[in-house]
């Protein structure tokens, strides 16, 4: 027994000596300058090599010689605490638009100078000059996509699915197999659309229709997720979920039933690359950028996570399944789809004490 | 003695800038506005959330009475076996401590899903489905699991150096196992016990990871809304560092209650 137990054990510290090892070999070989470039993104948010795929940020350090540091957010508001305090150790940020915008209120991000960005060419037009970044000098659009509702074909009728409308998430029939989004405005975001109203709405009797919509909707609810979302649907544990529709192509190569489509007044969002104030080593983040905007990175990239390109050249390069409506939806179909802009803090304080309010209704 | 404290100085310098400095912007924020002028308002706030500090405190104390009563046959088994076997178990118990805790609560989060492990192995013998994940008893498996070692630890480490003579002077005098127990190893263990039960009341208290995981969402804890107030969508850092304030001062109480007790105790088992 105690043999068996030392064997066990001293498998389990090879194994984990040897990911160590590994995990320290694939920077060998690289020329180092000694510059570190600090990279902040979404998890699951870059080609890492997985699969075949390309390793972006350790052909970034072939290249240059430069070290990327890369770090992980979950949320926009958790990268906007990290950066606040303005001491953190951060060069290139890739958060959605409402929270760009805020970040040139305030005057966090640095302007870009496209002289060291020459890829910055290869970005479509349409993208250049979003709503968020008007000027377009803070911002290199990074991936776009929508909310969308997803589901498990296995357990779902056809007949109870309406791609227009998001009803699917309130359908009684399927309580306790659906799951909701865990942050406010993401949540907010869905009953909003459901019931029509724009997503940036203030007034309070909308918001109100909708915290009583969500409240309706709390029995049904399996759990409210984040990044959860993903593994609960891959599993079957639940049949429902409103999620990123990105985020549906990693899905499919582990559970192929699962289904979505985009229903009306969904949120449609571009996630871009900027340079916070705080940034230590400008140059370095803006070859970074200009790295990720290149083709053959950007192509990696985007067969990798899912998400939509904005370089009109990758597109081209994808199969077809990768740029069907769902990953990238028509123009028309945008029409129909709404971007979140800055909320102001009275709405917000409002919209968190709903929250609250929603989380604690107890339905054990 | 004196003359040699200075080999303590990293330490104190550690303790100044990682516990001193950040406990005091913790008091600055919730005394302060977000103009940085001074308030009680902040405090004054404190009563909306008295439900969810209530519900924290009350699955704080169940997982803490669970983890004392399944970790204190365990320590008292540990301290009187062969060194072997105690080297062994001590193994068994912190093999999982390597483990990443939240990798930890991730699995118990696919072994209590619907059609998680659990609920599949039942399915197989026709039993269940349960719903177990996303309620209150899921959680406090979680707090359980994570930090019953921290309580077995400080309990076996006090009675493991109860003296094989103390056992024997017992037995000499007639004492009985249970006599035994109630005159020598408990009155001697309790120091470990009130160590047990801080280390594991307060990260069950102030945990958000675990109710997050395992309880989906639902039956927030106060560390779910203090998290929210710092990183969610209408941060408050002056709230959020009130409401911590406020949590730590709650821990403070129950541990000096625990305190008092303790030395009761001790004086009680002295009088026998």
């Amino acid at each position: 027994m105690k043999r068996i137990l030392a064997l066990v054990l001293s498998a389990a510290l090879m194994a984990s000596a040897f990911s160590v090892l590994s995990g320290c070999s694939d920077n060998e070989g690289v020329a180092k300058t000694g510059e570190v470039v600090y990279v902040y993104n979404w998890g699951e948010y870059i080609s890492n090599g997985d699969d075949g795929s390309m390793d972006v940020n350790a052909e970034f350090e072939k290249e240059t010689g430069i070290e990327v540091k890369y770090l992980n957010f979950s949320s926009n508001e958790e990268m906007y605490a990290k950066i606040k305090n303005g001491t953190s150790m951060v060069d290139v940020i890739i958060p959605s638009d409402y929270m760009i915008a805020q970040l040139i209120r305030e005057n966090m991000l640095e302007k870009l100078d496209f002289s060291n960005i020459p890829n910055y060419g290869n970005i479509d037009e349409k993208f250049r000059k979003p709503a968020f970044d008007p000027t377009g000098e803070y911002s290199v659009a990074y991936t776009w996509g929508c909310t969308a509702i997803f589901y498990d074909s296995r357990y779902v009728d056809a007949a109870d699915v309406d791609e227009t409308t998001w009803d699917l998430l309130w359908n009684e029939k399927y309580k306790g197999k659906i799951l909701m989004f865990n942050n406010q405005r993401d949540a907010f975001g869905v009953a909003e659309a459901k019931l029509g109203y724009s997503l940036n709405t203030e007034n309070p009797e909308e918001l109100e229709a909708c915290y009583q919509e969500l409240v309706k909707q709390n029995p049904l609810v399996q759990g409210y997720y984040g990044d959860q979302i993903f593994d609960k649907m891959e599993s079957g544990e639940a049949i429902i979920a409103p999620y990123y529709n990105g985020d549906m192509k990693m899905l499919m190569e582990g559970n192929e039933n699962i289904k979505g489509y985009i229903p009306k007044g969904a949120n449609t969002f571009i996630d871009s690359m900027c340079i916070p104030t705080c940034c230590q080593n400008k140059s370095a983040a803006e070859k970074y950028i200009n790295f990720m905007c290149r083709e053959d990175v950007a192509l990696a990239n985007a067969e990798y996570i899912g998400y939509a390109s904005p370089i009109s050249a990758v597109v081209d390069q994808l199969d077809e399944e990768s740029t069907s409506e769902f990953f990238y939806p028509s123009d028309e179909k945008l029409a129909e789809c709404e971007v979140f802009y800055q909320l102001s803090d009275e709405t917000n304080t409002f919209l968190a004490e709903k929250w609250e309010a929603l989380m604690n209704q107890t339905i054990d | 003695m004196k003359k040699d404290s200075w080999i303590a100085s990293p330490f104190m310098l550690w303790v100044v800038i990682f516990t001193v400095v950040p406990l005091a912007m913790v008091c600055w924020y919730a005394f302060t506005d977000s103009t940085g002028a001074f308030t009680l308002a902040n405090i004054e706030t404190i009563g909306t959330y008295w439900g969810y500090l209530k519900d924290s405190l009350v699955m704080g104390a169940v997982a803490t009475v669970l983890c004392l009563l399944l970790g204190y046959p365990v320590a008292y088994v540990m301290s009187r076996a062969s060194w072997v076997a105690q080297q062994t178990l001590m193994l068994l118990l912190m093999l999982p401590q390597w483990m990443n805790f939240l990798l930890r609560t991730y699995a118990w989060m696919t072994i209590l899903e619907n059609n998680g492990l659990i609920n599949t192995l039942l399915g197989h013998i026709g039993i269940g489905p349960f719903h177990m994940i996303n309620t209150k008893g899921a959680i406090i498996l979680g707090m359980v699991y994570n930090f019953l070692p921290y309580m077995i630890l400080p309990i076996y480490s006090v009675m493991e150096k109860i003296h094989k003579s103390l056992f024997e002077a017992a037995n000499d005098l007639g004492a009985n196992r249970v006599q035994t127990f109630r005159r020598v190893v408990l009155p001697l263990s309790l120091p470990g016990v009130i160590t047990g039960i801080t280390m594991v009341f307060v990260p069950s208290v102030s945990t958000f990871v675990i109710s997050q995981m395992l309880g989906g969402g639902r039956n927030p804890l106060i560390g779910d809304v203090i998290e929210r107030l710092f990183v969610g969508a209408a941060p408050n850092y002056n709230v959020g560092a009130a409401l911590s304030l406020v949590l730590m001062v709650l821990i403070l109480i129950s541990m000096a209650v625990m305190k008092k007790f303790d030395d009761g105790e001790e004086t009680g088992g002295l009088m026998m």
